[in-house]
């Protein structure tokens, strides 16, 4: 590439100078060009490489167990004699603990999410909200050990026959951490509602509560969605809580006071673990990361969609 | 009808935002069931004027107002009252049509709903869409979107949904601004059937509408510090043929604004 570059200096008479440079310029805007490119490609390709390697992977544990086993199987101990492959477990887990971080962070994040759009004076909210964002910044593994080391004894003594790994407080502390998530989308997409409609509800003798609730909430609502799907899935997807505090026992209950062991968890479990490569239990965490992304993806998307519906409306 | 007895009086009321005085000793009386028009050129202060009469100025940070705002003899801006309750009884139609992203139907059930009333609802919907003739152009899309209708009718439905709530006032900001002559003159017509019932008082930078349709006017300046100023007030025909101020005939005749 560089000899096709010439030098300045190389041109003899001072004519030719100007157009030489401009077709310098022309070759760095080009290679540029093609190295801005190359950047967003990056991220792509390694999605696609990811995709491929989950489903090639998955393909071959599946060949060993069947789809039908998988999916409806409810036993899940891929490590034991007798072997079982039902995932029903870990999805049981992976639902149980974010439908309790889900219920901790829609009441929570909505109610922030008014006050910071409705109640809140413009220099509160300027200071509020950056500060209730550090919250997301906070690294997973702390939240991990202060679900461990802190809520699970607290809550061990309104429940004395709580285990230690247990579902409630993994829950509890995921929701803690979405709470961001919820209030700075949902603040979003409620100061995105025009000033009018608040006026026209004024007008009419609503207080600020009715105004926030029957008319900017309404009116806000599918970028509300979107916030909590968005939470949702960075519950299903989030791994370093459940894993430190959850406990690794797949187990299909919907008591949260029991230890249970995620989709994510699992994976890191067997990642970490001794498990010989080519194994079908080596295969497994393939299968259970592509179910994992496929839903996640899933969840996305349709996030996605509800927040470019209420741009759109507008 | 007690057409010759004042609805609203105000007294030397001043308004500031901040440190921007806007509006500087405005005193007036508005007459009941009349249609009162407050003219004058652009940033004059006729708009925040309107928001002093049902207090919706409470709504922007750092406005202030001093003096007083009589309804029925009673100052709306005392301790003890409260603004939803004015709110409740001034009704106000804006600029630009609002109708909620809602149905037709909830649209106007909305004022009645949040003031407690629940009973009949139906009739009160209907009979505030036939007294802002919408009803026979809404009759068969009542539960449909009201982003649906035309400009004209929305503005229409918004008149309707401050009607649901009976008011004795109607405060209308430049209604017809962003509609076209045919759905303005529409409009026109309907205050003039309103003013029977309700007392109107209407924001308008069009002199022709003013005359066409106010039985009283105002008109506004301001002056060098921008505060609005009241220059006059009077019934309109005396206003607009025989202005008392050399301010108020160079306006309306065209020479400046």
């Amino acid at each position: 590439m560089t000899s096709r570059y010439q030098s300045p200096s190389v041109a003899s008479d001072g004519q030719a100078l100007p157009s030489l440079r401009r077709r310098q310029n022309r070759l760095r805007e080009a290679a540029i060009h093609r190295l801005l490119v190359a950047c967003a490609l990056v991220s792509i390709f390694t999605t696609v490489g990811i995709v491929v390697m989950l489903v090639v992977q998955a393909a071959g544990f599946f060949k060993e167990v069947s789809i039908l086993e998988f999916f409806t199987g409810t036993r899940w101990t891929p490590l034991f004699d007798p072997q079982h492959f039902g995932v029903l477990p870990l999805l049981g887990g992976t639902f149980l603990t974010a439908a309790i971080a889900i219920l901790v962070a829609l009441p929570i994040g909505l109610a922030s999410a008014i006050y910071l759009s409705e109640y809140a004076k413009d220099r509160v909210r300027r200071v509020l909200k950056p500060l209730l964002e550090i919250l997301a910044g906070v690294p997973t593994v702390v939240y991990g050990y202060f679900a461990l080391t802190f809520v699970t004894p607290l809550l061990q003594n309104i429940f004395p026959n709580m285990i230690v790994f247990n579902a409630l407080s993994a829950g509890l502390v995921m929701g803690m951490m979405i709470i961001p998530m919820v209030s700075s989308l949902s603040e979003d997409a409620m100061v995105a509602v025009p000033r009018s409609l608040r006026n026209a509800a004024y007008g009419l003798g609503a207080t600020r509560f009715e105004v926030a609730t029957r008319v900017v909430m309404p009116a806000a609502v599918s970028g509300i969605v979107a916030a909590c799907i968005l939470a949702l899935s960075r519950a299903v997807g989030e791994t370093m809580i459940v894993a430190i505090a959850a406990g690794s026992t797949p187990k299909l209950t919907l008591n949260p006071l029991e230890s249970i062991q995620t989709m994510t968890a699992y994976i890191v479990q067997i990642s970490l673990g001794e498990t010989p490569h080519g194994t079908v239990e080596y295969y497994t965490i393939f299968a259970v990361g592509l179910l994992l992304f496929i839903m996640t993806l899933l969840m996305n998307l349709i996030g996605q969609w509800f927040v470019r519906r209420y741009r759109q409306r507008y | 009808m007690e057409s010759n007895t004042t609805c609203l009086e105000v007294k030397q009321l001043e308004l500031w935002y901040g440190n921007f005085q806007a509006l500087r000793d405005i005193s007036m009386a508005v007459p009941h069931n009349r249609i009162t028009a407050i003219i004058g050129p652009s940033g004059c202060g006729k708009s925040s004027l309107l928001r002093c009469f049902n207090r919706m100025n409470d709504l922007i940070p750092g406005a202030r107002v001093k003096g007083e705002v009589l309804f029925d003899g009673r100052n709306i801006y005392a301790a003890d009252v409260d603004p939803t309750e004015v709110r409740y009884r001034i009704g106000m139609v804006f600029q630009k049509p609002n109708p909620f992203p809602k149905s037709v139907f909830e649209n106007v059930a909305f004022g009645p709903r949040v003031n407690g009333i629940t009973d009949n609802l139906a009739e009160v919907v209907e009979h505030a869409l036939h007294r802002a003739a919408l009803w026979d152009e809404v009759k068969d899309r009542l539960h449909k979107s009201a982003m649906e209708l035309s400009g004209g009718q929305q503005q229409r439905l918004c008149i309707a949904r401050a009607l649901a709530l009976e008011p004795e006032v109607i405060l209308m900001d430049e209604p017809c601004s962003a509609l076209d002559p045919v759905a303005t003159l529409k409009i026109e017509d309907l205050m003039r059937n309103l003013a029977e019932e309700y007392t109107i008082i209407i924001v308008t930078h069009n002199m022709q509408q003013a005359a066409r349709v106010s039985d009283m006017a105002a008109f506004m300046m301001m002056e060098e510090d921008r505060a609005g100023v009241l220059v006059e007030h009077g019934p309109t025909s005396q206003l607009f043929t025989n202005p008392k101020d050399k301010r108020t005939e160079d306006y309306i005749t065209g020479r400046f604004g």
